[in-house]
């Protein structure tokens, strides 16, 4: 297994990228649907927000260093079975989350700095408000936040259940070359 | 002083005696109505609420705007309005306003407007009044009491005629919907309204 992208497979570096930003993203989205509508009481009422933010703000600091790693180690050939619509949408729908993964990271941003406040990750730093306080940001900010959250969560299924029908239906390498499994024999290498 | 400078200055004594003179002819009466100096914001809806009993917590309304009538002989014939912005409530932290404007709290976008229109006035001493009114928060319409006081009223420096006013009340948050637990030191919520009118 190599750090780095080869022309077959993913290296340790994306894989280990994709996996954990799967992980932020599925686990920012949980805890922030739980956390608005907990009581004012709560023993976790100011603890998730806090880790949601600071993990958010890690996944945007994700999010730059998995693009920068795309031109320092390009992603592999396509995987030979697919079709050029499969491998043009699967392309789409991966830059489509990488904008919607950016756009959740700033609109949250957005509504925590609304007010001028800088933005703790955990007690290691902060991240300074940007705008100074902007009347109302929150709420469009707020707006956003909500249905590209849900719009980055739907993909992310859909792109799931691609990954598991070319797995379990297709039986090709997509999912195993993400999961630094053992490749399967390329059935037909010269078939495009 | 030459004859020029004096002339001058005799002159703008006489001017100066005669707008003093008309200054104090109006402040005789000071009957009229006044809408509230919005553009140059000596105007503050301010609310204090207890926080879990250990401070207490002040917001503001920013957008908002009214009016009174006052009448100098019979103060109890005086009337006021005041219609407010929800929206712009601010407690000078962006994720606490945005609560506070959700369905717990104003329900800002569906109740965008709250009122107040005073419905009787009546004279607690010379410059002290209680105000009663219906106040409509978040679609609900009740009756309250403001106790008021008449700060001051003159001309200003720049040719206006200006009142100021302070009013209080107190708001228990059920009675207007709001039933988000914040504690049972916190179920009531202060008003603070100070105002500058300017007659029209």
């Amino acid at each position: 297994m190599k750090w780095r992208n080869t022309r077959s497979r993913w290296g340790i570096v994306s894989v280990g990228l994709h996996w954990l930003m799967a992980l932020a993203v599925i686990g920012l989205f949980a805890v922030g649907l739980y956390m608005v509508d907990l009581g004012y009481m709560d023993p976790l009422r100011n603890v998730l927000p806090d880790w949601h933010r600071s993990i958010g703000l890690l996944l945007g600091a994700a999010l730059v260093l998995r693009l920068l790693w795309r031109f320092v180690s390009p992603p592999p050939a396509p995987v030979p079975e697919h079709t050029r619509m499969e491998h043009l949408s699967a392309h789409a729908v991966h830059w489509l989350m990488y904008g919607l993964m950016l756009a959740m990271v700033v609109s949250g941003y957005l509504i925590s700095s609304a007010d001028g406040r800088e933005v703790a990750v955990f007690d290691w730093f902060s991240v300074p408000a940007l705008t100074g306080n902007v009347q109302g940001m929150e709420d469009l900010a707020g707006d956003w936040h909500r249905w590209l959250g849900w719009t980055l969560v739907i993909l992310a299924g859909l792109h799931g259940l691609a990954a598991l029908k070319h797995h379990f239906w297709d039986r090709d390498d997509t999912l195993r070359r993400m999961l630094c499994m053992k490749l399967r024999q390329s059935r037909s290498p010269d078939r495009q | 002083m030459n004859r020029t400078t004096m002339t001058r200055s005799f002159l703008a004594s006489a001017v100066t005696v005669a707008m003093f003179g008309a200054g104090q002819a109006l402040a005789a009466d000071p009957s009229g109505t006044y809408e509230f100096d919005r553009e140059g914001q000596h105007q503050f809806i301010q609310f204090r609420i207890s926080h879990l009993g250990f401070s207490t917590l002040y917001g503001r309304f920013n957008d908002f705007d009214g009016s009174f009538e006052y009448d100098a002989d019979n103060p109890e014939d005086s009337s006021v309005q005041v219609t407010v912005d929800t929206s712009s409530v601010d407690s000078n932290h962006s994720e606490r306003d945005k609560h506070l404007r959700e369905e717990d709290f104003l329900y800002v976008s569906e109740y965008p407007e709250a009122t107040f229109e005073s419905t009787s006035v009546e004279m607690e001493g010379e410059d002290t009044a209680t105000v009663t009114g219906d106040l409509t928060l978040r679609g609900v319409t009740r009756e309250i009491d403001l106790e008021m006081e008449l700060i001051n009223h003159g001309e200003d420096p720049w040719g206006n005629y200006r009142m100021g006013l302070e009013g209080t009340t107190t708001l228990t948050l059920e009675n207007y919907g709001i039933d988000y637990d914040l504690g049972p030191q916190a179920e009531e919520v202060t008003l603070m309204l100070s105002v500058e009118g300017i007659r029209q």
